[in-house]
């Protein structure tokens, strides 16, 4: 009998134990894709293209996107309706969430990790928060005209020197907000930098800020290293032109495509993809494409740039050669393609279609699919890559 | 007799009234029947269509992004011919694009039967 019992507790012991052993694992090949509709995210990894672990209860992820901590081991997620939450990537469990405003756009994480700021729309401006707990550090409404009106804020990125750079879509500026000192920024402003700026980006070398503006033709260049030069309009036949053509879906500049000499940019309206020099930032040459260009994005060795585009021709995805600037692939992945995003070297790129219900990984030298997972309406996708890239 | 030639007149009126009503009537029921008849699947699609499209400006709850909140009350004071315009031919001054070539006016009407009803985002009032 007394045997008996010991056999149990042993047993018990056992499986006590097991339960315990966690493998180790880093975080390096890991990534996220949200899926909009329900309020949720797929952790996943990119050795063996598996889904790892789902995460509930994000809210409306409608336009969410993420950012890394520095560790890569906590991604934070802002979500449309104001949400920000820290997931802890290892353990697949929300770390801390709160809902910091009524309508968010978008997210950066500072130069040091320590700060996550939030680009909002409703009340117009940006917050940023201690990237452990959340707590608020810093709130700054973007006021403009006669100080009672507050701007939607786009373009949020981070720069090198603790520095926040943002764009005001309703009042045509762009903020540096420096946390280099303390934590009350000093805020510099570039009033009439044109009309109506809808997104922004920043260089990979974190020197160059530019803003697309859709009230007019043209984008805002910001030098960071000559601030005091203040803000150029440049490309100023880059826009919708005379004719003003209806845009089915705003084009996202965070991926825009810098190569060694070239950017690539998305059309406004038109079905073209512009390259530009990256000294004299004139345009070089136009690549007609499929659609309208949404997302225009490089190979991380700059050999590709791949596109996905608007509304109603977004099952298609182009890849253009960078030397030869024409198209060499067309790829059917599924309706609506929403985003993609490569492996940190390249290999693979991962494509959303969120009527499909699926994420496809593509080899980017055959253009083979190598696998599918269902997702529920998948959109942006994030590796932890990520982390380590300015303005990303 | 201008009494009874009264009586002819008002009864020739009154029947061309309810001819009228008829007609009316009959037209407003094509209408509402062309709305109705839309087929489920386009019906399905639409429903996508408001809430992953036009929810990428006006947020998938429809609460408001870029562009303004579609929520029934935020609509509630804007007339359907305002709406359907803006719908249709897009709003200059704005990136809200116009949707004629894309979507006919029955699928119009549809959806802004739907935005005003509140089951858009499956929150009826």
């Amino acid at each position: 009998m007394k045997k008996s019992i010991y056999a149990l507790y042993a047993i018990l012991l056992l499986v006590f134990l097991s339960g315990c052993q966690t493998t180790l694992r880093g975080t390096g090949d890991m990534g996220v894709v949200i899926e909009r509709a329900t309020g949720s995210v797929q952790i996943i990894e990119t050795t063996r293209q598996t889904k790892l672990n789902q995460v509930d209860g994000l809210g409306d992820l409608s336009h969410a996107s993420i950012v890394f901590s520095r560790d890569e081991r906590f991604a934070y997620v802002f979500g449309r309706d104001g949400g920000l939450s820290k997931i802890d990537l290892l353990t697949a469990k929300i770390d801390k969430r709160i809902i910091q405003s009524g309508n968010s756009i978008g997210g950066a994480i500072s130069q040091d990790g320590r700060l996550v700021a939030v680009s909002n729309y409703t009340p117009g401006g940006v917050k940023v928060f201690d990237a452990e707990t959340l707590e608020l550090v810093a709130d700054i409404p973007a006021t403009y005209g006669d100080g009672k009106q507050q701007s939607k804020v786009v373009g949020l990125v981070d720069a090198p020197g603790q520095k926040f750079v943002f764009s005001l879509y309703d009042a045509g500026e762009i903020w540096i907000a420096d946390f280099s000192q303390v934590d009350t920024p000093e805020i510099t402003r570039f009033r009439d930098v044109g009309k109506q700026p809808y997104d922004g980006l920043i260089s990979p070398d974190g020197r160059f800020y530019i803003a697309g503006l859709f009230g007019e033709d043209g984008l805002a260049l910001l030098d960071l290293w000559h601030q005091q030069e203040g803000v150029k309009v440049i490309l100023s036949d880059y826009g919708r032109g005379s004719e003003k053509m209806p845009v089915y879906k705003m084009p996202h500049l965070e991926g825009w495509a810098m190569t060694e000499d070239y950017a690539f940019l998305p059309a406004v309206g038109r079905y073209e993809v512009l390259v530009v020099d990256r000294r004299s930032w004139k345009q070089v040459a136009s690549i007609a494409v499929h659609g309208q260009p949404v997302f225009v994005m490089a190979r991380p060795d700059g050999r590709q740039v791949w596109v996905n585009f608007a509304f109603p021709r977004n099952d298609t995805v182009q890849v253009i050669d960078t030397e030869k600037l024409n198209i060499i692939e067309t790829l059917k992945p599924g309706k609506a393609v929403l985003h993609m995003e490569f492996t940190p070297r390249g290999e693979h790129v991962w494509i959303s279609a969120r009527d499909a219900g699926k994420v496809t990984v593509f080899d980017t030298e055959t253009f083979k699919a190598i696998t599918t997972l269902p997702m529920a309406k998948p959109s942006g996708i994030f590796f932890t890559s990520r982390a380590h890239r300015t303005g990303l | 007799m201008p009494d009874q030639q009264g009586q002819y007149k008002a009864t020739f009126v009154r029947s061309l009234l309810y001819v009228g009503l008829l007609l009316l009537s009959q037209a407003v029921y094509a209408i509402q029947a062309t709305s109705t008849e839309l087929p489920q699947q386009r019906r399905a699609e639409l429903h996508n269509l408001l809430l992953q499209d036009c929810g990428s400006c006006h947020g998938m709850t429809l609460k408001g992004g870029l562009g303004p909140a579609l929520t029934p009350d935020a609509l509630a004071d804007k007339p359907r011919e305002f709406i359907e315009h803006t719908i249709r031919e897009g709003r200059s001054g704005t990136p809200m694009p116009p949707w004629k070539n894309i979507l006919t006016r029955d699928e119009i009407h549809w959806l802004v039967d739907t935005l005003y009803s509140g089951i858009a985002t499956g929150t009826t009032p």
